[in-house]
Formats: structure tokens, sequence, C-alpha cells
């Protein structure tokens, strides 16, 4: 097993402001960064603040930005980087920053409060469902989000613009439209719901212009521009031009239920 | 550095219920109990939908009958038994058999999406311990599936609440990134409410209520190789302790047979049943399946008896056995213990587990998409092309809380109730795979309406200023650390010495002198324990935070040291190879764990519950009088 010395600059700080801190620190064979900067705290910073869970990439909480670019700590192995390199972590940019490499994240669950709920069908009682799995394989794909919040971070439309938060939901609550959109048996039209429409008008999918940032970055490799966000896009663009494609939509909808 | 004072009382909110634990247990109570109109509060240590729960991978068991249509609950009740070697309080093991159908529809119809059936319902996969393919999944990441479903729930509750209010958060608030450090009680002993610290600011609050719902998971974090996150360092289990209710059972903990070995800084984290269950193979270093040669007694004509027998039960299983590398997990841990043991190991101390040879690459990926992702980032090993190297790893603990089967509710503590792997007793001495979600959800929601039943008929909750008063100066002590100059200790290293005495003294073979020596060494933590010190200030501090959380660690590890030396005989996840065998007379005895007044864990022994006749029915004689005191097989 070999063993070397790793250079590190960490931001270090609060609302208030801080900067970037050296260190010097072991690094063993197959570790991952969130690994470094356990073993920062537990020899020479032990009030460093970051947040992780599981060390696993299932939960998503370790999200940073590594050599500035937006990634999980705990899925970040050190060997990717030469050396010699200095390895930077700082906190996501696009959230305001609490302490160290913890940010206010509260953003994203405002938004996941706007976005309507999955409308159950009437008239199918639980364990009466059938779907088949080539119906689902989409919505599945969008389920796998975990949450890191890495594309929300990255999505220029709100990285460094605060003004377009209240009216931008992000590539994670757009993708949670489409979701339920393409969910074989969610009866959010029959009740009356347009989720195309509260897309476009309330949560600004017209400010993506799919430069695919947020893909780039996902941790489990969703494609979310291409399979979630332009096919809303094309879909609300039938629907805002095209009546008659609209009202086709909603009768084959009705024949498939 | 001595943290600035508030000035001021600690604030106070009155709530209806308070779930501490944001899990499939926590999340299911408080859905439940909002739906029953009492106003409920959430309180997690980590962000709203990132709890232990989302790292469950292979399923959720529930006798639906999709994949084999001969499957009921009886048949999944009689597995429970078996698995738990009958030690199971089997009357949570039957509302659990019978519940969790339900429990896993009504997700469907809250938007969960498991995988399908060709004719479209929910698809059931093979799981080690069931007769028959019965758990609901989706890929390898049913527990995010299960989460997720849950915390929207939970979001369109509040956007109903929203609706009516204008408040999202009047009826049902979570309260994230929030611990709890002690559940308070009232002048006459009931509970009153729970007393918490904001991780980010380090600011204390009390939340008041009449009902308490713990759902704060396993214990893991005690145990240096482990499968469990940081979140597991047994809280619930201590407040409970220290609330003045016992534990159940604190000896059985599981130990997974398959966890990652190498490089050493993912040594532990899980690789899924499910790898074994769709087709893999153990194999040795001699490559040989030797899971064959430790098929124990009890299970002997259950599971196949040649490769060409279990390879034709993927196809076929009615007309033939189950391979034994299905076998419960304690028997699989056991057996790759003993391989690497005897000098048959892989070159990192583990064993083989192979599906490359067993299945199409495609077909790997598409079935175990996170394992294909774990070991290839994490190990640059491609699964679809070599084997992978696995070892046993702390998973799970069967103790818990002990409650009543119908309520939840805790025993001797009027007003606090616990559910999820907190709780102790459904599972007997081992769990089956697939039976912690369905536990979750079955117990989450009876926990959640029995709350809010209790909550509706109690009066309001009062916490008295002297309860935190205590509560708080308890919280600050490491703080004042420094004052014992060159003896102040640090958390860190308290915690891997922890780690370090479980797992080599109280780990997955147990010896009597060992588990002693273990119990003087947490006793001597204990003292050190006191001299902790931390750096810092409140906010967001993680050596505080650990410094908190080594109360509680130290407090369940003595339970689980203490009550395996007590056991004198080897049964599910309590091994002692000073006592190999499992003792008959064992079968209906539990040890329960008590806080004692002057520090430090008080054992009793209780007789449990007969069982029921009807239940006992579904089993053979021949395999009854295997398990059954003789004073039981009289009567
Ligand atoms: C890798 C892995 C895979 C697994 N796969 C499966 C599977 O396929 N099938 C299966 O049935 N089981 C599986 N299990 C087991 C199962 O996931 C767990 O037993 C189960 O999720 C526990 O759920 P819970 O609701 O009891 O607690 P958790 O989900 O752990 O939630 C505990 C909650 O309590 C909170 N909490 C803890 N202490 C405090 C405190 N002091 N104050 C405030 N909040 C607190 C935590 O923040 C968290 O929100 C797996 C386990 C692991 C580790």
């Amino acid at each position: 097993m070999s063993t070397y010395d790793a250079r590190f600059r960490i931001w270090r700080g609060d609302a208030d402001g801080g900067g970037l801190t050296d260190y010097t620190v072991e690094v063993h064979d197959g570790e991952v960064v969130l690994d470094i900067v356990h073993r920062l705290q537990a020899t020479q910073a032990p009030d460093l603040a970051v947040r992780w869970n599981c060390k696993a990439g299932k939960c998503g909480s370790c999200s940073a930005e590594i050599n500035g670019r937006p990634r999980l700590l705990c899925m970040t192995r050190m060997s990717v980087f030469a050396r010699d390199e200095t390895v930077t972590i700082t906190p996501m940019r696009a959230f305001p920053v609490i302490r160290d490499l913890v940010t206010d994240v509260s953003f994203n669950y405002a938004k996941a409060r706007e976005i309507p709920a999955f409308v159950p069908p009437a008239g199918l009682a639980p364990g009466e469902y059938r779907m088949k799995q080539e119906d689902v394989d989409r919505s599945q794909e969008f389920r796998k989000c975990i949450e890191c919040f890495l594309c929300q971070n990255t999505c220029h439309v709100v990285r460094d613009h605060e003004e377009n938060k209240p009216v931008f939901a992000g590539p994670r609550f757009l993708m949670r439209i489409a979701e339920l959109d393409m969910h074989p048996l969610d009866a959010a039209e029959e009740s009356g719901l347009d989720r195309r429409r509260t897309a476009q008008d309330d949560h600004g999918l017209g400010y993506c212009n799919i430069t695919k940032c947020c893909t780039e970055v996902c941790p489990e490799g969703i494609a979310i521009t291409d399979n979630a966000l332009i096919p809303m896009k094309e879909r609300v663009v039938d629907r805002r031009y095209d009546p008659v494609v609209w009202l086709g939509n909603r009768i084959r909808r009705r024949n498939g239920a | 550095m001595t943290p600035v004072t508030p000035v001021g009382p600690v604030e106070r909110q009155q709530w209806d219920v308070i779930v501490v634990g944001a899990g499939g247990a926590g999340l299911r109570a408080a859905i439940e109990a909002r739906q029953r109109g009492a106003r409920t509060a959430v309180i997690c240590k980590s962000l709203f939908g990132k709890a232990h729960t989302v790292m469950a991978e292979g399923g959720i068991a529930a006798s639906m009958a999709n994949a084999n249509p001969h499957d009921t609950w009886q048949i999944h009740f009689r597995d429970t038994m078996r698995g738990g070697k009958f030690l199971n309080q089997w009357r949570m093991a039957e509302l659990h058999a019978r519940e969790a159908p339900d429990r896993v529809w009504e997700l469907e119809t809250w938007g969960a999406l498991f995988d399908r059936t060709p004719d479209g319902r929910i698809s059931q996969r093979n799981f080690g311990g069931h007769e028959y393919p019965r758990l609901a999944h989706v890929g390898d990441r049913t527990g995010l599936e299960l989460i997720r479903t849950l915390q929207q729930k939970i979001v369109s509750l509040q956007q109903e609440d929203f609706r009516t209010t204008g408040d999202y958060e009047s009826g049902l608030k979570v309260f994230q990134e929030c611990t709890v450090t002690r559940v308070l009680k009232d002048a006459f002993g009931r509970v009153a409410g729970v007393f918490c610290y904001d991780r980010e600011s380090g600011r204390f609050f009390v939340l008041q209520a009449p009902a308490v719902v713990l759902a704060t998971g396993g214990i893991g974090k005690s145990f240096k190789v482990t499968s469990n996150s940081w979140e597991y360092t047994g809280d619930g289990h201590a407040l409970a302790l220290l609330a003045g209710a016992p534990l159940v059972n604190m000896e059985f903990v599981q130990f997974h047979p398959t966890g990652m070995v190498w490089p050493p800084s993912v040594k532990g984290i899980l690789v899924t049943e499910s790898v074994r269950g769709d087709g893999g193979v153990l194999r040795n270093s001699e490559g040989r399946r030797f899971m064959f040669d430790y098929v124990p007694e009890v299970f002997k004509e259950k599971y196949a008896q040649s490769e060409e027998e279990g390879d034709r039960w993927y196809e076929d299983p009615d007309d033939n056995r189950r391979p034994p590398e299905l076998l419960p997990r304690d028997e699989v841990a056991r057996a790759i213990n003993a391989e690497v043991k005897a000098g048959r190991g892989s070159p990192h101390g583990g064993v083989f587990l192979d599906v490359s040879t067993r299945m199409p690459a495609d077909v790997i990926r598409r079935r175990l998409p996170s394992m294909y992702h774990q070991f290839k980032e994490l190990a640059d090993v491609d699964i679809t092309a070599e084997p992978m190297e696995v070892g046993p790893t702390c998973h799970y603990v069967m103790g818990g809380v002990h409650v009543d089967s119908e309520t939840a509710a805790t025993d001797g503590v009027p007003g606090l109730f616990a559910a999820g792997e907190v709780a102790g007793g459904m599972h007997g001495s081992n769990r089956l795979g697939g039976n912690s979600l369905s536990d979750l959800l079955v117990f989450g929601r009876r926990a959640g309406l029995h709350a809010a039943e209790y909550a509706a008929g109690a009066a309001a909750a009062e916490v008295g200023e002297e309860a935190v008063a205590a509560a708080r100066a308890e919280a600050l002590a490491p703080f004042d650390g420094e004052s014992f100059g060159d003896a102040a200790e640090n958390p860190y290293t308290l915690h891997q010495e922890l780690q370090q005495t479980m797992n080599d003294l109280v780990g997955i073979i147990r010896r009597e002198s060992e588990m002693a020596e273990a119990l003087e060494r947490i006793a001597e933590l204990r003292e050190r324990a006191r001299r902790v010190s931390v750096e810092g200030h409140r906010q967001f501090n993680p050596g505080w935070h650990l410094a908190l959380d080594l109360r509680n660690m130290l407090l369940v590890s003595e339970c689980v040291a203490r009550a395996a030396l007590e056991r004198t005989e080897s049964r599910g996840g309590h091994t002692r190879e000073d006592r190999p065998a499992m003792d008959r007379a064992w079968r209906p005895v539990n040890l329960l764990c008590r806080a004692a007044d002057g520090g430090g864990i008080e054992l009793e022994r209780v007789r449990t519950e007969p069982i029921r006749d009807d239940l006992l029915a579904l089993f053979e004689k021949e395999e009854l009088a295997k398990y059954l005191a003789d004073e039981e097989l009289e009567s």
C-alpha cells in the first residue's frame, strides 16, 4: 500500500466571509476526497464543517466543488489527481454558505413544495395499478435522482443570478415535473392540472437554453436535458401553437387510461 | 474556548406528536399521525430525504404473490420466524407479514414506481431465507424510491395544509439537521417533549408534545467495519434507556456477509444480497462454491445439495431447492469468516462473489446498476468481467427498544413509542433481507396511529425548567473539556477506540473472555468520555456533534456486550465460539437492558409469551422440535 502527502486548499469561513486555507495531509491507496476531509477533521481541523451521510454515493449530501467542478466528495477518488496537484475544495457556489463546505440548500426544498404532487387515478384501488415496464422506464430514470443539487448549483440560470431564483425551479424540479408528466397513471389532467403549463408559466422552463451543464455534473448519469427538459419543451411548444396537437394528446391519453 | 451563552430561555414549541427520525419508519409514522389529525413535527439529523433508508438496495418483502402465486402471509411469517430462529416477538412477525402487502400497494398510490412484471404488476425478486420471490424493488435502489415516495407524500400533505391555512408547515413540519439529545418527561413520568440542538447554528430548542415516536435507526457506527452511515450512533436506543424504557435482544447484531473489503477506505460498504438472489455465487481461493459445505442441520432439507440443482432453481423453483448462497445472512457470514480463517480467502481477506460468469454483461448492468457503478468507481473492478471480493460487515441491529406489538408503545414510559430499526423484537435473532423496509412501513404506520390517538386523549405537555437546564448543561459540557488540561480527551480518538473494541471483541464470533474485556474497556472509555473536549463554537461543529453522540454509542455498546456475555448459546446474529450450539432452553428467554441508577446497564431475564397455537400449526412438529424448549413442547 502506498501513502503520500497531498496538498489541499479548503475554503473556511461563514456567511460573513472567509478564504482558502492550506493543508498537507496523508493519502492512502483507494481513498476518496471525503476520506481526506475526515482525516483533516480527526487530526488538524476538528471543527471543519462538511455535510455527508452515506459515503457511498447514494444520499447526495456531500456536494461541493473540487477544483471548480461540482462533485460528490465521496465519489471522487484521489487517484484522479496527480500526486503533486493541489486539490482545492470550495462550497457549492449557487447557495449561501453556512460554514466552510456547508451551504444553505433550503432553496431546493422550497421549490420541491411548489411542484404539484402525483395525482392518483380515480377508481383504482391500491393493488390494482398495472403499468408496463417500458412505460415506467423514463420516469424511473428521473427517480434515480439523489437530490445532491449539483445540477441546481451548476445551472447558469441561477448560478450567478440570484434574481432568477424566485421564477426558476432548476433542472432537478423541472425534471420532477417531467417525471410526473410521463407517469403512466398520473391523473393530473383529469383533475384539471396541466403540468406542462405549470413548468412553463410557474417554474421557468423557458429560461433553460439546454446547455446541458446539469447533465454533465449529474453523478447518477441521468440525461436531464435530453430526456426530461427537451421533450417537455417540445410538448409545451406543440401545445401553445397547435391546438389540434393539444386536443389530440388529450384524447389519446384518455383512451390510453 | 467557552461558547457564548445565549441570553433568555430556550425556545419552546407545542406539537401533538413528535417523530424523531425521518427514515422510512419516521416518515410513515408522521404521515399517519398527520392524517389522523395530529399536528406533527419530524426531527432528523441530516437533510430531509437523506436518512439511512436511502441506502437500502434489494427490496421490500411482502407476500403480494405477483411473481409466484403460491405466496401467502403465512409463508412469509414462517420464513421470518425461521430466519430469526424463533426468537421473534411472534405477534409482530404476524402483523408484519399480514400488513406488508397493503403498505407496499399504498406506496403506488403516492407515486412510487417499482419494477414491473410482464403483466404490469409489481415485480418481486428472490432473497435469502424467503421461500418465494417476494421483494418488491426498483433495480438496486429500492430505499431511494421508498424514502422519496414518503418524502413526496409529506410534501403533498403540506400542500394540502397550505391550501387550507396558507402555511405549509401548520400541520406537519420537518426540522432537518437537528439532533435530539434527551426525551423530556413531566412531573408524572409521562413524555412531555424533546430537547434538541440545531446542527447549523448550535441553537437549543425544546419541542413539547405528549407523544414522541423514536424512529432513529441503528447502531452500526460503534463498529469499525460497517455498512452504516454516520447517523447510526444508537441515539434512539440511548434516548429510550435514559427515559427509563428497556431495550430487548441487544446481543443480536447482524453482520451482512457481503461488504466490500478493498480498498480500505470503502471497507464495509454493502454489496447487496440481490447479487446472490439474481444468480451470483460465492467461491473461495480454490474456486470452490464453499456454501455447500455449510448448510446447517435445521436447513438441510430446504437447500440444494449440488451445484446443478442450485442452478436449476433459478428457472424452476418448484422442482428444485435453492442454492445455499441464499441461506439466512448469519449462516453465510459465518461461512465466509471460516473460509478466510482457514486460509482460503481472497487476496484482501474476503472471498469471491461472482456474477460475471453467470449473467451477460448487459443483464448485470440493468439488474444491478448501482453495484456496477460502486465497484467501477470505488474499486476499479468491472463486475461484468471479474469477481468481487467481499467479507462480513456490521449491518443491522435486531435488538432495540422493547415495544408492544400492536401499538409500538415502549415499556413503562407513557407517551413514548418506537418503530423501525430502533425497535426490537420483530426480527428475533436474525433479520431476513427485505424485512426491514416492510417493518418500517407496517410499524411506522402503527406507531403514528397510536401516538396520534394517545396525544388526542392526553393533557397538554409541560416540561419543567429544571429538566431543560440539565439537558442544556449536558450538551454544553464538551466545551468545558479544556479544564481537564492534559487529561482532556479527543472525541475522534475515543470513537476509534470504541469501534476497534466492538469489532475485535464483540464482533461476528464472540468469546467469553473477550466480551468481559470489552466491558472493561467500555467502562474505561466511559470514564474518559467525561473529559471529552472540543474546540471552536457551536455552529456546524462536527467535533462537538461526535462528542455528544459518544454517550449514546457507549451506552448501546455496553448493552450489546453485556447481553452477549449473558446469553450462553449461539443463535442468529449472536455467535459464541465457546457455546457454538443453539440451546432450545434459551428460546423463550429475552434479555432486557435498563440504564442503572449509577450509570451502566442492568440486565433482566424475562420469559416470552407462548406462540399462539394457530401460528405454531404452520410448522411441522419435527421442525418445532428443533427450536422450542422442552417445556414448550410438552404443553
Ligand atoms: C447499505 C444498506 C442496504 C440495505 N438494504 C436493505 C434492503 O434492501 N431491504 C431492507 O429491508 N433493508 C435494507 N437495509 C436495512 C434498512 O435500510 C434499515 O434498517 C432501515 O432503512 C432503517 O430505517 P429507519 O426508518 O428505522 O431509520 P433510518 O432510515 O436510519 O432513519 C433514522 C432517522 O433518525 C434520525 N435520527 C437519528 N438519531 C437522531 C437524533 N438523535 N435526533 C434527531 N434525529 C435522529 C436520522 O437523522 C434519520 O433521519 C439496508 C441497510 C443498509 C445499510
